[in-house]
């Protein structure tokens, strides 16, 4: 069964057409990247994927479940069941571009807070399960540090283990590695890597073409809100078929 | 010398906590200081939530009560509750609000802590909406209610960067206790009128009550930064251990 599937999204601000119809289905296991230059839809894609962001229309489905939705008075939608929206969220894990951590909370806290207050569990078993996340993604001696007092690669490993933590069935990655320095983007794409071999379903907006490349088993590229082409990595990196597509490689990839 | 000496061994039970008949003194400023400012603390956490709301039929009546009250000066609306409505005849003839504002005591209290809940709530609605949108978004995204977003990351966190504003009115709170004496209530600075009238020291008779609230002051301060340093620490650079 498909743990996530998603169809013919569209979004639109006013007039204008951020996305026209992007769909996406992702199996278990399957590291999905997704690519494109800005302002071609992306982020917005994967945002709406949780709603985050209010899709004017299209369907997703988590695990088999579609999420029932409503038009709202602009005419997007948004969920018709606040309860399963957010049982829904607790499935999709979201990493976002810059960590939102929540700053008042220990390292601990903002692992062990989802688990505890939404999904019930006991503090023990939060703080077992915390300690063993913060262990994969190499922070286990930073469990009572805050946010602000870590470097931008360890406040994204502290963030990966927060969605690590809810066990989610798909974990979401906004540009996970946009806003760190070069050095610091090495230490999260190992962390990623290691996950993705684990066989964790995983959909990356990403700039890094090696990770998509080297890591993902799927890649899309959104250009100007609709897909222009998707496939393996192989086919999509070296037997590129649209010419946008050549464009925007031979830009990124030195 | 002699006659802050001669103040202090007549009066000193006066000025601390009782004229021999009632309770006086530091024990009333403390206590008016204490019930206001809680009360209004437990008020206007649910204020500010609404104070900053979408929707304007929940937070206009909030910004109106905070217009009204930040708008006048709190010698004013004392008056007005304590000698105003009780000129009223509705006040009057309703047996529950006749004793109720018959009481000096009570009218301070209600006048103190509607205007210190006007103040915090603007000060906790100012640092609600200055909370990071990232972190309320993660809450969103984490399958958080908006009731366990607000109880669990919104409102700790405000309240935390509230803290060095809130401690500022708690002081300003305190300085503004003995206008409660136009309601007949028996504080500090009463005392103070007491022995400057019986006694013509007024340097001393003041100076001693001044004294008293500098120490009230240096506490409320200690305490405050004592909590900052507890609740702030993540805003701090970090210290060695």
């Amino acid at each position: 069964m498909d743990k996530l599937v998603v169809k013919d999204i569209h979004k639109k601000y006013g007039s204008h057409e951020v996305l026209k119809g992007v769909s996406l289905s992702a199996k278990a296991g399957d590291v999905i990247s997704i690519i494109g230059s800005s302002g071609s839809g992306k982020s917005t894609f994967l945002r709406c994927i949780n709603f985050l962001e209010q899709p004017s229309a299209g369907t997703i489905e988590v695990s088999g479940e579609v999420i029932n939705t409503v038009a709202d008075k602009q005419g997007n939608l948004k969920a018709a069941d606040a309860k399963q929206l957010q049982k829904m969220r607790t499935k999709l894990a979201m990493v976002f571009q810059h960590f939102n951590l929540w700053s008042h909370m220990t390292v601990l806290e903002n692992i062990i807070e989802g688990p505890i207050h939404v999904l019930g569990l006991s503090k023990d078993e939060a703080v077992g399960r915390a300690r063993k996340y913060l262990e994969k993604v190499g922070l286990q001696n930073s469990e009572d540090k805050y946010p602000a007092h870590l470097s931008g690669g360890q406040q994204q490993r502290v963030a990966i283990a927060r969605a690590l933590a809810m066990e989610p069935e798909v974990m979401l990655f906004d540009e996970p590695t946009s806003a760190l320095d070069p050095e610091l983007v090495g230490e999260v794409l190992k962390v990623m890597q290691k996950l993705a071999e684990e066989g964790r379903t995983m959909v990356v907006v990403t700039h890094e073409m090696g990770f998509a490349r080297n890591v993902s088993n799927h890649v899309i590229f959104l250009h100007q809100g609709k897909i222009e082409e998707e496939g393996k990595p192989s086919e999509v990196f070296d037997n590129t078929r649209s010419e946008r597509l050549k464009q925007f490689l031979s830009g990124s990839l030195k | 010398m002699n006659g802050f000496i001669d103040i202090v061994d007549t009066y000193w039970k006066a000025y601390l906590w009782t004229d021999g008949y009632k309770l006086s003194g530091l024990v009333i400023t403390l206590w008016l200081l204490a019930i206001s400012v809680f009360l209004g603390f437990i008020l206007s956490i649910p204020l500010s939530v609404a104070r900053v709301s979408k929707n304007k039929w929940v937070s206009k009546p909030v910004w109106f009560y905070t217009y009204i009250f930040r708008g006048t000066p709190l010698y004013v609306q004392l008056l007005l509750i304590y000698s105003g409505l009780y000129s009223l005849d509705v006040v009057r003839n309703v047996d529950v609000l006749n004793s109720f504002f018959k009481e000096g005591m009570n009218c301070t209290i209600l006048a103190f802590a509607l205007n210190t809940c006007a103040y915090t709530t603007e000060i906790f609605a100012g640092a609600i909406k200055a909370t990071p949108y990232g972190e309320i978004e993660a809450a969103r995204a984490y399958g958080m209610t908006k009731f366990t977003a607000y109880r669990r990351i919104i409102l700790p966190s405000a309240l935390r960067r509230a803290l060095p504003a809130y401690s500022n009115e708690v002081i300003f709170m305190l300085h503004s206790t003995p206008i409660a004496f136009s309601a007949t209530v028996p504080d500090l600075l009463k005392v103070a009128r007491d022995a400057n009238a019986a006694t013509y020291r007024s340097f001393e008779a003041f100076g001693l009550a001044a004294l008293i609230y500098l120490c009230i002051t240096f506490s409320l301060v200690w305490v405050f930064r004592r909590a900052e340093r507890r609740w702030l620490a993540y805003l701090q650079p970090r210290r060695a251990k």
